[in-house]
């Protein structure tokens, strides 16, 4: 089983071209599909913090959802049904590296599926996909 | 017509009586793309005639255009307002994650109005605008702590910009700039000084929605295309590597790169400024703007020991490009890197234009090498070539607005000159302080006459050293190359792709098929005639507040230092100025 993985975050340069290409899987432009997300620690002149789901095996966000909506995966992380989804945010609230993004305009989170779409667009290699 | 999309949505804000409204602007968009046409437009209509740029009438436009958050490299927000530093059109761009921010919140454009009574910062987080005392935050003494201030308190943390001035936009320096997440700036031109006539202390937008486009296949292919462009190709290596600072060793080969107020055009120490030592002794990290792979940002480590403790050191990282190290550096005949950026440093602190800093501290020098001014004049500081420590001094004493000899260098080198004198090395076009560039008549002809009087606004030194190092051409075919360049460059900046990239975006055939991704119907043939007429609209606006032809002179210290193309001559630029006088009033 392969999961995204920060391999350096100090060679990170915040040019958000990740962000950019995991809301383009669903071939559109903008940012409020996407989720993965980088921001500075303490501006610019700090290192960059990329926030990205770990796949848990015993996922946090999917033991809080009330309607089952997060289904866990054998291999880790979960798959959202989104018709299942109430949009309560306690998934949200709940994951402490604040891997659970919100799409406001759908009212449902994104989370990753491990996909590895966004790799393909680091120019840095910063994030890479690992067998684990 | 615009597919779904906010691009067109214009948001109002009015500092005065704390209120916003949004209205759809699908008329201009719909002419004028987006960026530097719709600004343009607004400006027109929001900007009354002959008004004093530091009065509550002048208004700040921001614009963006429909390819940001949708094709990289598209990361440029532009500002425009009328100058206070010339009292002409102004209008500077930056990137940072300005133009991401104000897309993704739904906007096309920004319009701030009026004044506040007290100092404000101002957030905008989607459809909600919210005005906050900042009070606080008035007279820090560098821009760096509200800046962070406003970081911890706002929300959108990765999503949003942070507009900000410093204390020379407080004391309303007439080159005052705005600073975009600490590195980038609206530099040129004094838009500071504007925000600071609002008692405004920043601007902070976030968001994050999504935009469609009419087929998410070809998206993604075009998508691609472009990304691989900006990342394999060799057109934006030079950016990447070492950036713009490669300049200083091209220059100063070429016999090109002024210095010491434009007395030479090479310097002794050039190699020890170089980009080339500056990346092996000082790159600590290079970082981006928002939705550009390229990472051109390169940031310097400097470290700086603190002369009354033993072992006790601070860290800074200090931005660089190409053009403070000309203006702090050559122009002050800086023999060291750690100088530059010092001065660097010092300026980003006060968030000034560093090149209209540097060169009127050179004016500042020869004024008193030349005895035309003393210690009376500079309150005791003895500016001298390489004297880093004075000008140091000077700058915090501008800052302070000291005595009326600094308030003058606070509003640049042509307004000083004449009260000083020394005009004949007072170098500015159009009262805007030169940029690092005496390579020809082409170069001056492109500052003098461009639309922005920026200093990537036209292609005049690549003029110079593409085809007039090489043959005698006429001034009116120089002309002629400058505006239809002039007329591109409108395109890109209305759609806001960065210049750095227009070896990419350069295709209007490519951009009118990504346009149609978007809904937008424009021919290649129809974008060229709107870079011209966008072109002539701003002219409008020149023509408008008093830019005459007539009036634009070139400082004699300008014919007197041979360029790479030899002398430049003054009856090659009348005749430039009357043919270009001629085709632009038509």
């Amino acid at each position: 089983m392969k999961k995204l993985s920060v391999i350096d975050n100090k060679r990170c340069t915040a040019c958000q071209s990740c962000m950019f290409a995991c809301s383009r899987r669903d071939g559109h432009g903008g940012l409020s599909n996407s989720c993965i997300g980088v921001k500075t620690a303490g501006g610019f002149e700090g290192d960059m913090t990329i926030v990205v789901c770990r796949a848990c095996a015993d996922p946090p966000c999917a033991k809080v959802c009330p309607t089952n909506a997060l289904i866990p995966k054998s291999t880790g992380g979960v798959r959202l049904e989104k018709t299942k989804c109430i949009g309560c945010k306690l998934c949200q609230q709940t994951c402490v590296i604040d891997a659970v993004f919100w799409n406001k305009e759908e009212n449902k989170p994104v989370i990753c599926i491990q996909c590895g779409y966004c790799v393909g667009f680091c120019p840095h290699n910063v994030i890479k996909l690992v067998t684990k | 017509m615009v597919y779904q999309d906010t691009i067109s949505r214009v948001l109002y804000i009015d500092v005065k009586d704390k209120k916003f409204w949004i209205t759809d602007r699908k008329d201009l968009f719909d002419k004028y793309i987006g960026g530097t046409g719709v600004a343009t437009q607004l400006l027109l209509e929001e900007c009354p005639m002959g008004i004093d740029p530091l009065s509550p009438d002048n208004p700040i436009i921001f614009a963006v255009g429909p390819l940001v958050g949708v094709f990289p490299l598209a990361s440029k927000t532009v500002a425009m307002f009328k100058s206070p530093h010339t009292g002409d059109l102004g209008e500077s761009h930056a990137g940072g994650r300005s133009a991401i921010a104000i897309r993704l919140a739904g906007y096309g454009a920004i319009v701030i109005k009026g004044a506040s009574d007290f100092p404000v910062y101002v957030s905008v987080q989607g459809n909600q605008v919210f005005f906050k005392d900042a009070t606080t935050l008035w007279g820090m003494n560098s821009s760096l702590t509200p800046a962070r201030i406003m970081r911890e308190r706002e929300k959108g943390a990765g999503y949003r910009t942070i507009l900000r001035i410093g204390p020379a936009g407080e004391k309303m320096i007439s080159y005052a700039c705005v600073v975009s997440e600490t590195y980038r700036h609206f530099g040129r031109l004094g838009l500071g000084a504007v925000f600071g006539s609002k008692k405004l202390k920043g601007i902070i937008i976030s968001g994050k929605q999504s935009l469609k486009v009419t087929d998410s296949k070809k998206y993604k292919q075009l998508y691609k295309q472009i990304y691989d462009q900006a990342v394999n190709s060799e057109v934006m290596r030079k950016y990447h590597d070492l950036g713009t600072p490669i300049n200083v060793m091209a220059l100063n080969n070429l016999g090109g790169l002024p210095t010491k107020n434009l007395q030479q055009t090479s310097f002794e120490q050039a190699k020890e400024i170089s980009g080339e030592n500056i990346a092996e002794k000082y790159l600590g990290k290079r970082i981006a703007c928002a939705h550009c792979p390229t990472a051109c940002v390169h940031l310097a480590n400097l470290r700086e020991s603190y002369k009354d403790s033993p072992y006790f050191y601070k860290t800074t990282y200090v931005g660089y490009d190409y053009e403070p190290l000309f203006s702090l550096g050559t122009m002050l005949g800086i023999e060291n890197a750690k100088d530059i950026l010092i001065l660097i440093e010092e300026v980003e602190k006060y968030a000034m234009d560093a090149m209209s800093a540097g060169v009127i501290l050179a004016w500042a020098t020869e004024m008193f090498e030349k005895k035309l001014i003393s210690t009376v004049e500079t309150a005791g500081v003895e500016p001298a070539w390489n004297n880093t420590k004075a000008y140091v001094d000077m700058l915090a004493k501008i800052i302070k607005q000291e005595n009326d000899f600094y308030k003058a260098l606070g509003r640049g080198v042509v307004y000083a000159s004449e009260i000083y004198g020394g005009k004949e090395f007072a170098l500015a076009h159009g009262k805007n302080e030169m940029s690092g560039y005496h390579t020809g008549p082409a170069s001056h002809l492109g500052y003098l006459l461009s639309a922005r009087h920026s200093h990537l606004c036209n292609a005049g030194y690549s003029l110079d050293q593409s085809l007039l190092m090489e043959k005698e051409v006429s001034p009116e075919e120089i002309v002629d190359k400058l505006v239809e360049e002039e007329g591109v460059r409108q395109i890109l900046s209305s759609l806001v792709v960065c210049f750095f990239s227009r070896a990419i975006y350069k295709d209007m055939n490519l951009i009118s098929e990504l346009l149609a991704l978007m809904g937008i119907k424009y021919s290649a043939e129809d974008l060229k005639r709107l870079g011209r007429e966008i072109h002539s609209e701003k002219f409008k606006f020149k023509l408008r507040e008093g830019f005459s032809f007539e009036n634009l002179k070139l400082a004699d210290r300008v014919y007197e230092t041979k360029a790479p193309t030899g002398y430049i001559s003054r009856d090659y630029i009348e005749r430039a100025l009357i043919y270009a006088k001629k085709i632009i009033e038509k």
